[in-house]
């Protein structure tokens, strides 16, 4: 198992309204009774004042543990997954120390049996230090309980390692999540290389140097006959790239974050340090280009990247302000509000691809709402209006893109491993 | 923020609402004609023995400068000076900065004197911004990285219109490094918004994909300059050149190709250059020296057009209203 939690009671719940559960096709008004963490049966009910469905996986969250925990700590971390809607997420290995040997690892798992408010997983590094050069005990993390492997934050730049990489994954048994950078071409780059950054005098950071590292993971993995997952896909180039490995039966899965989905360089004109991140926003031809590949299903996971900074940090010029951006607390709703409320994406598919997708792609237990099954189930108000503001979130940081912004459907309740991990 | 405060001098102009000069972006048509005609009306003042008017007596100006400036720096002081306001400048060495500061705390700390303007030079884009963000003055950006320099775009379009009467129509060439550069961006910006054409001529390089999309055209070969009005050089960096960091293989292949010499100017044509020059390199001494350079006017139209920049942020109306102008 590679999730852990604070142990606790399990629940005894009834939860009632629209289910909505693409895993196996539902959408009717039902009522479903939990006793003991456990779904025990499920009836036709009149009520469809929320829609409920299953609980929320994140693949890409920042805890900020061990090292920054000014900016998150496990306890706050998972407080703002399970007020998003989250019933499980894993996280990135680029900490302080990084994630890169069974005794961090360790430490960490311990903490969250005691903190963890949703079951967390972690990933370990693909590199020692995550500087290129050797690789992890890669065996020894996976039996330590990693989740899986990544030198997220930066690329492997040597594609002999990354080939080593590819080949030794497999004695750990555990994917492979790859930031995709070519840093000799995104070098020094501060947003999207285009108009806008033409205008503003921003280095650019070029489609084509993600582009370029997906092209080559993607002819190694098929080499190797190894499965791979991109990890935030922000070019246009890079679906392509992805799509036609897919179509020549290359196992290469991806996600996409809900600001690339939502956003474009357009936004950085205002020089806000918010909505500075890497990768970069890009412009609308990419951005459709996402929407696309996560409607077809060629992109199968909605992931936050949720990247907290402390406040002093990101109130800088935007040239000097560190990139990443908070989500996990806004993600349904700012994705509801963008792209399903103005019809450009169906509730059913947005539901699928932030949870189903991403538990499938990380061999973690997909929630589905059905007899027997492990109650991990979000409750959502598609009605309710709110406003994004700094005294909202549970996150110990407050660096999101959408402050101040108005948003539509809101979490309600949350359900992660049997336990109510967050009512509203 | 105290709710007693001293009254103004008599004479002081009614506060505006809080205005900033941050980019051309933020500029219409009108404003560049407004502050370019309260420039030529307070040019008239350079030319008295007395040179100092009471516009801005109990004014404060902060001049904030974090990168090294002569002529940039020299002009915003000696402007606020012959406004009559009081100024005070801070540069990064010496000053807390030094200590490891931020700029939100020194733009806290500054804001704190409660000056009518800050007058910002930034390596980082982005820091007028935080600044105009953090305080209650007037933010005047005096160059943020390869952003923004309005200023400059003003007293160069201010040069043009006094050399060649007129800007609608104008062609103007701008030539060298564009990537580097905040003053060809805001210069390309205020040039299309008065209606000129801009044709941005340099090494692949040095052209920054997209820039078309400013309303300018792109040229790599230095034969385009020929049907233009204006040659408008940029400084060739000499950090540009370093190892790793070599977007043009030489400096000597760049100046055989782009520089701007005696053969490859028009007679008619004026060339211009912001400054510090490198003499040899993007520009041949002998034009620099030339009469066609309009070098020392720009720095001339310099003063008179932060004066009048300034003058347009802590007064309400156009230059014509303005009694104390006429003040002798």
């Amino acid at each position: 198992m590679a999730l852990f939690c604070r142990n606790g009671r399990s629940d005894s719940l009834v939860l009632e309204g629209r289910v909505v559960d693409p895993t196996r096709g539902t959408d009717e008004c039902l009522k479903v009774t939990i006793d003991a963490g456990v779904i025990v049966r499920i009836e036709p009910s009149g009520s469809s004042r929320t829609v409920i469905a299953p609980a929320f996986v994140d693949p890409h969250v920042h805890l900020r543990t061990p090292g920054r925990e000014d900016e998150e700590t496990i306890a706050t971390g998972t407080a703002a997954a399970a007020a998003g809607g989250y019933c499980a997420i894993l996280a990135m290995p680029n900490t302080d120390p990084v994630v890169d040997s069974a005794a961090v690892l360790g430490s960490l798992v311990e903490r969250a049996k005691e903190e963890a408010v949703v079951p967390t997983g972690f990933l370990a590094a693909i590199s020692k230090g995550q500087h290129g050069g050797e690789l992890t005990e890669m065996a020894e993390l996976a039996d330590a309980g990693a989740a899986g492997f990544t030198d997220d934050g930066r690329p492997v730049v040597s594609p002999g390692l990354m080939r080593r990489a590819l080949q030794y994954a497999v004695v750990a048994g555990r994917p492979l999540a790859l930031h995709e950078e070519e840093s000799s071409l995104s070098r020094d780059g501060q947003m999207h290389e285009g108009a806008v950054s033409a205008e503003l005098g921003l280095a650019g950071w070029p489609s084509v140097a993600e582009s370029a590292m997906v092209e080559r993971d993607v002819a190694l993995g098929a080499y190797e006959r190894r499965p791979l997952h991109i990890m935030h896909v922000s070019a246009l180039e890079s679906v392509n790239a992805i799509r036609a490995a897919r179509s020549r039966g290359v196992d290469v899965s991806a996600e996409v974050t809900p600001h690339h989905l939502c956003l474009t360089d357009d936004a950085v004109r205002t020089l806000d340090a918010n909505v500075k991140m890497n990768p970069p926003l890009r412009s609308e031809e990419h951005r459709t280009a996402l929407l696309e590949a996560l409607r077809d299903g060629t992109i199968a996971c909605v992931a936050t990247d949720h990247a907290p900074h402390a406040r002093h940090e990101k109130e800088a010029p935007f040239e000097e302000a560190p990139f990443g951006v908070t989500g996990l607390e806004t993600a349904f709703a700012a994705l509801y509000t963008h792209l399903v409320v103005p019809g450009v994406l169906s509730l059913q598919t947005l539901l699928e691809r932030m949870s189903a997708g991403p538990a499938r792609v990380f061999d973690l237990p997909v929630p589905t709402i059905a007899v027997g099954e492990r109650a991990n189930l979000v409750a959502l108000d598609l009605d309710a209006g709110w406003t994004v503001t700094e005294d909202g979130f549970r996150s110990r940081s407050v660096n999101s893109w959408l402050l101040g912004a108005r948003l539509r459907g809101r979490v309600v309740r949350t359900v992660a491993d049997g336990r109510e991990a967050f009512a509203a | 923020m105290s709710d007693i405060r001293l009254a103004d001098p008599p004479g002081t102009p009614p506060r505006s609402p809080r205005r900033h000069l941050l980019s051309v972006a933020d500029l219409t048509r009108e404003d560049i004609e407004r502050i370019l005609d309260t420039a030529r009306a307070l040019s008239r003042s350079l030319d008295r023995d007395v040179k100092k008017l009471p516009t801005l007596r109990g004014r404060t100006i902060i001049h904030l400068f974090y990168e090294s400036s002569t002529r940039t720096l020299a002009s915003f002081e000696l402007a606020a000076k012959r406004l009559s306001a009081d100024t005070m400048s801070l540069r990064s060495s010496g000053s807390s900065v030094d200590k490891g500061e931020s700029l939100k705390d020194t733009a806290l700390t500054l804001g704190a004197y409660d000056p009518d303007v800050i007058v910002i030079r930034h390596p980082a884009i982005g820091a007028p911004q935080l600044v105009a963000r953090l305080t209650d003055a007037h933010v005047v950006n005096a160059g943020d990285g390869k952003h923004q320099h309005p200023t400059q775009a003003l007293l160069d379009l201010y040069t043009m219109r006094d050399a060649l009467g007129r800007l609608e129509g104008l062609h103007v060439a701008i030539v060298g490094d564009v990537l580097h550069s905040r003053v060809a961006r805001s210069l390309v910006q205020a040039l299309a918004l008065v209606g000129a054409r801009t044709t941005l001529v340099g090494p692949p390089t040095l052209i920054p994909r997209g820039i078309e999309a400013m309303g300018c055209e792109v040229s790599f070969d230095v034969s385009a300059i020929r049907d233009a009005d204006v040659v408008y050089t940029l400084r060739m960096q000499q950090e540009r050149m370093e190892a790793g960091e070599a977007f043009v293989p030489s400096l000597r292949e760049y100046s055989a190709r782009w520089g701007i010499t005696p053969e490859r100017v028009r007679p008619g044509q004026v060339v211009m250059h912001p400054g510090p020059m490198n003499r040899g390199v993007e520009i041949d001494t002998t034009v620099a020296d030339s009469d066609a350079a309009l070098v020392t006017e720009q720095v001339r139209s310099g003063l008179v057009v932060r004066m009048a920049v300034l003058y347009d942020l802590l007064t309400t109306g156009p230059v014509r209203a303005a009694v104390p102008l006429e003040v002798a």
